[in-house]
């Protein structure tokens, strides 16, 4: 598993070589653009601080990797910048939760 | 050196609290009344709802009343319940501590019962006073480490600092104890490469599978809404970040909740119940496990935060390590360390683990953490049934 020490000030923190998201380490606005392993990323929304973006096209049914693990599979298909969490990605385990509007506790699946 | 009270079952704790105990629910308005005037004396309030017996939470009580922060235990029955009150109470006189049953039934009702339990408080505190203090080394010492509230900045942060820290423990011998299997699935093969022998890995292999059977009956993983709100996916990215918080010395063997480490080295804990599933979630709460890593024996536990846990507990102080750099400017008088500082570029991790290394120690020798002096004591037990630990889950003779 890959730690890191320190923050190189880019705001965009790669966890592990071979990673196909990136996390950003202060919050990052739609638009930003860095170089992360080699590619050019442009940011389609907004980044908070320890959330992940796509660094590559990532096709649904691919397995997403952070840290040099996987960590879930894509559920459509992810563009390069494209934010990723739960509306794009699932587990391959256990299905997360999550509490949507109304506040009801609902298996978070969109298509 | 830490300076430790030695108690007279040769054990050596960190603090020298009191502890008074509801045995079920009916007794724990009387519990709490009795300790309210001396919550601020290390008197402590813990207890079991349940009405019906338990060899789990009779375990638990059994460890949390002997436990060696604690001087000594008031137990509050109603007199009726199941709880073997009894039996408790000899094990805690047979430790060499000062220990009391009130039943309130035979006491005389709700005022006489707080009257006798507050009088034996204020006699047992002034007999504490006395109680022998003792050299105690790192290697004597037991401490958890636990996650709640958690971000996806806290496997980047404070998770990994906490691990650091570890490393510095095990390095010296102490024991550490990591939870909790059911956020550490996925994790699992990495783990039994790092056990000591391949039996050990294969039975944390096992634990985890058991955890994931757990909690797919259940059909909810170990996942709040606030963890998808901080940026967390799935059950296996959390994993990866709390996996992050044993540090990266070998695993020398596995307990059960209850179950004290024999030797120095790092340990996981089991909180899965064995057999099938009943009694509901496995840990209702981040309390429900603290006490049973308090329960082993740990002398403190460091607890890392991304969204904002403020909990402290009963027995041992709770050390909060903030991981996300907003949590800790919104939250910071709840908060021991600032880790998001690594984040930030202000700070690498190994200053960040070194910095938890040095107040594990202040607080080993009387520093109050954020949570003890905000007098946060939250307590939860429930009921469990777990089997006896196999031979591979004990360290190797070294």
């Amino acid at each position: 598993m890959a730690f890191f020490q320190k923050t190189d000030g880019s705001g965009v923190l790669l966890l592990a070589p071979g990673d196909n998201v990136a996390v950003a380490t202060c919050e990052l606005p739609a638009g930003t653009e860095r170089e992360v392993a080699g590619r050019k990323v442009a940011l389609k929304s907004r980044v908070d601080v320890g959330h992940k973006f796509a660094i590559q096209a990532i096709a649904s049914g691919v397995r997403i990797f952070k840290y040099g693990a996987p960590i879930g599979v894509a559920s459509r298909d992810i563009e390069p910048g494209e934010y990723v969490h739960t509306h794009n990605m699932t587990s391959d385990y256990l299905p997360t939760f999550t509490l949507e509007e109304g506040h009801q506790f609902v298996k978070e699946v969109k298509s | 050196m830490i300076n430790g009270y030695l108690r007279s079952d040769g054990r050596k704790g960190i603090r020298n609290s009191i502890v008074v105990t509801y045995l079920v629910e009916c007794a724990h308005h009387v519990a709490r009344e009795i300790v309210h005037p001396f919550r601020e004396q290390g008197v402590n309030l813990i207890g079991f709802s349940g009405c019906y017996p338990n060899a789990y939470s009779h375990k638990m009580m059994e460890r949390l009343c002997t436990h060696p922060n604690v001087g000594g235990a008031l137990l509050v029955s109603l007199g009726c319940e199941g709880f073997n009150k009894g039996g408790l109470l000899e094990t805690i006189r047979q430790s060499g501590r000062p220990a009391r049953l009130v039943m309130i039934q035979d006491t005389g009702g709700t005022r006489k019962s707080i009257a006798e339990g507050q009088a034996w408080i204020e006699q047992t505190l002034r007999q504490l006073e006395s109680t022998p203090r003792a050299d105690m080394g790192i290697d004597e010492l037991i401490v958890g480490t636990k996650c709640g509230g958690s971000d996806a900045t806290s496997g980047l942060t404070a998770n990994p600092a906490m691990g650091r820290a570890f490393d510095f423990l095990v390095e010296q011998k102490a024991a550490c104890i990591f939870e909790e299997t059911g956020e550490l699935i996925g994790m699992e093969n990495w783990m039994a490469e790092r056990a000591q022998t391949p039996e050990l890995g294969q039975e944390i292999i096992n634990t985890v599978a058991k955890a994931a059977r757990y909690y797919a009956t259940m059909g909810h993983a170990s996942f709040a809404p606030g963890n998808a709100d901080g940026g967390l996916t799935t059950i296996e990215e959390k994993s990866l970040g709390a996996y992050a918080k044993s540090g990266q010395s070998p695993i020398c063997g596995i307990v059960k909740p209850g179950d004290v480490p024999i030797t120095g080295g790092l340990y996981l804990m089991d909180m899965i119940p064995d057999g099938e599933v009943r009694f509901g979630f496995p840990n209702i709460n981040d309390n429900a496990e603290l006490a049973e890593m308090i329960a082993c024996g740990a002398h403190m536990v460091m607890f890392s935060t991304g969204r904002g846990s403020v909990v402290g507990s009963a027995v041992s102080p709770i050390i909060k390590v903030c991981a996300n750099p907003k949590t800790y400017k919104n939250m910071s008088e709840d908060m021991d360390v600032d880790a998001g500082r690594i984040l930030e570029g202000r700070a690498t991790l190994d200053e960040v683990g070194k910095e938890i290394y040095d107040l594990l120690i202040d607080v080993a020798n009387g520093r109050k953490t954020k949570s003890e002096a905000l007098g946060h004591q939250e307590f939860v037990l429930m009921y469990k049934t777990f089997e006896p630990l196999g031979p591979a889950c004990f360290p190797s003779a070294a």
